[in-house]
């Protein structure tokens, strides 16, 4: 009960200061701490380093904090559905470092379970491996990526318990549960706060121990690319990925 | 006759193997999910934490929460999980893919692929893809034989920025497929499209490559 709080406003009360690094839950528009961004913006807290796969799109996300310019710099790892991104870079005024998503998501796994560093053969030979040490293991070359936490995790999860115990929901998932681990404080919005007790212990994605605030927030949950295939089609169109 | 978009596709879906998890890159890549054999099972790995992707949702059954790795929504199946980006990429960089089928900007003879930057005028980022072609069993590279200007893709050296090192096994073109042999031995053409000529490869290839001995005819 402890960590409830009525909302995203109380819930960054006296977490935020200007420089400071805030994780961001999400991939593309799906999972997204939609209310604590907001509660970010309005705070008028600046010079953010954001760790973030994407960063939103030009009016959602992390989209309105590169508008009122409150965002430094962007740690991410594909940020091509955002026109103001890619303005701003272009033109020097954002920082900008390119992560391989699945390094990525490892250093942010790293950071959250205590490891410094680690070797990964993704970005051998390419701009990645720049400047980092790297390093022959069975006549393969590896690259040292360093583990990442931040002073801040925005996490959007499913459901909760009153004990901070989190699930997440189809590919709501994404970054939120490394993040979870990797903040120095850890501020969770849910669609739902359940009785401790009510999730089943077997299904518990994230562990209450990652979760400093919690509370209720009211979603949009903007679709980004709505594809949609006809009731009386014969073939079965693809619905497949990119590398994005 | 050069191969068509969908031809491509069609080409590519060779490459999959009863029970294989494959991930689809964006664009042709994508169309390789509508030329799945039928009686073969294929599980499509989406990278943002899915195994097991369905088709695209019926008008009004969209779920902002289930989407793939292009943002699309979609749908799950019976066989669907559901895990984080960290497991997704442990998955991929651990090797456990069998088959990544992916576009490019650029192939080279050695393997080489350029497919996330053109520095100066593209800045989007590379995504999951210097993950795939490092920890994916099989890269195979379906593209344009040759760039809108005309210039051959399919090259001695990339000139961008490299995805990844000497990643690619195969290379599947309008024109022709080839295989790019080990130890920097350079490019095998291991087929010519309908009505493709040998000649016509030549003319329109930068890389160094030679006939394979089964070189045949689609």
């Amino acid at each position: 009960m402890r960590k409830i709080v009525p909302d995203a406003q109380a819930a960054l009360d006296g977490l935020l200061f200007d420089g400071m690094t805030i994780m961001a839950g999400g991939f593309g528009l799906c999972g997204i701490p939609e209310n604590s961004i907001l509660a970010l913006r309005d705070s008028g807290v600046k010079d953010i380093t954001a760790i973030s796969n994407n960063a939103g799109v030009d009016d959602f996300g992390l989209g309105l904090l590169l508008q009122t310019r409150q965002i430094k710099k962007m740690v991410s790892s594909y940020v091509g559905e955002n026109k103001e991104f890619e303005r701003q870079y272009l033109a020097g005024e954002l920082e900008l470092e390119f992560n391989p998503q699945g390094t990525l998501a490892e250093r942010i796994r790293a950071g959250g379970a205590g490891i410094p560093a680690f070797f990964t053969a993704t970005g051998a030979g390419t701009l990645v491996a720049e400047g980092k040490e790297t390093r022959v293991f069975a006549e393969r070359e590896y690259v040292l990526e360093t583990g990442l936490t931040a002073d801040l995790a925005l996490v959007k999860a499913w459901k909760a318990d009153e004990a901070g115990n989190l699930v997440y929901r189809e590919t709501a998932r994404n970054f939120n549960p490394m993040m979870a681990t990797a903040g120095r404080r850890c501020v969770v919005e849910v669609e739902e706060i359940v009785p401790t007790g009510s999730l089943d212990p077997d299904g518990i994605h994230t562990p209450g121990i990652y979760v400093d605030r919690l509370f209720v927030g009211a979603f949009e949950k903007r679709i980004e690319q709505r594809t949609v295939r006809p009731r009386q089609a014969a073939p079965i169109p693809a619905a497949t990925g990119a590398e994005v | 006759m050069p191969r068509t978009r969908d031809q491509l596709a069609e080409r590519a879906a060779q490459e999959l193997q009863d029970g294989f998890y494959v991930n689809l890159g964006i664009g042709i890549p994508t169309l390789v999910a509508n030329y799945i054999p039928d009686g073969m099972e294929v599980t499509l790995q989406s990278e943002n934490g899915m195994l097991g992707m369905g088709p695209f949702p019926f008008e009004g059954e969209e779920d902002p929460d289930l989407i793939n790795a292009g943002k699309q929504t979609i749908t799950a199946l019976p066989k669907t999980s559901y895990f984080s980006s960290a497991d997704s990429f442990a998955m991929i960089r651990g090797g456990h893919i069998d088959l990544s089928i992916l576009g490019a900007m650029e192939v080279a003879e050695n393997g080489d692929i350029a497919n996330w930057m053109i520095p100066g005028k593209m800045v989007k980022g590379m995504g999951g893809a210097m993950d795939l072609v490092a920890g994916v069993k099989r890269v195979v590279v379906v593209m344009d034989h040759a760039n809108k200007a005309g210039q051959s893709k399919v090259l001695k050296r990339c000139t961008l920025p490299l995805t990844g090192q000497r990643v690619v096994t195969r290379i599947i073109t309008d024109l022709c497929v080839f295989d790019v042999l080990p130890n920097g031995e350079g490019l095998s053409l291991l087929e010519l499209a309908p009505g493709v000529t040998a000649d016509e490869v030549a003319a329109r290839t930068e890389a160094q490559w030679r006939p394979a001995p089964e070189l045949k005819a689609a």
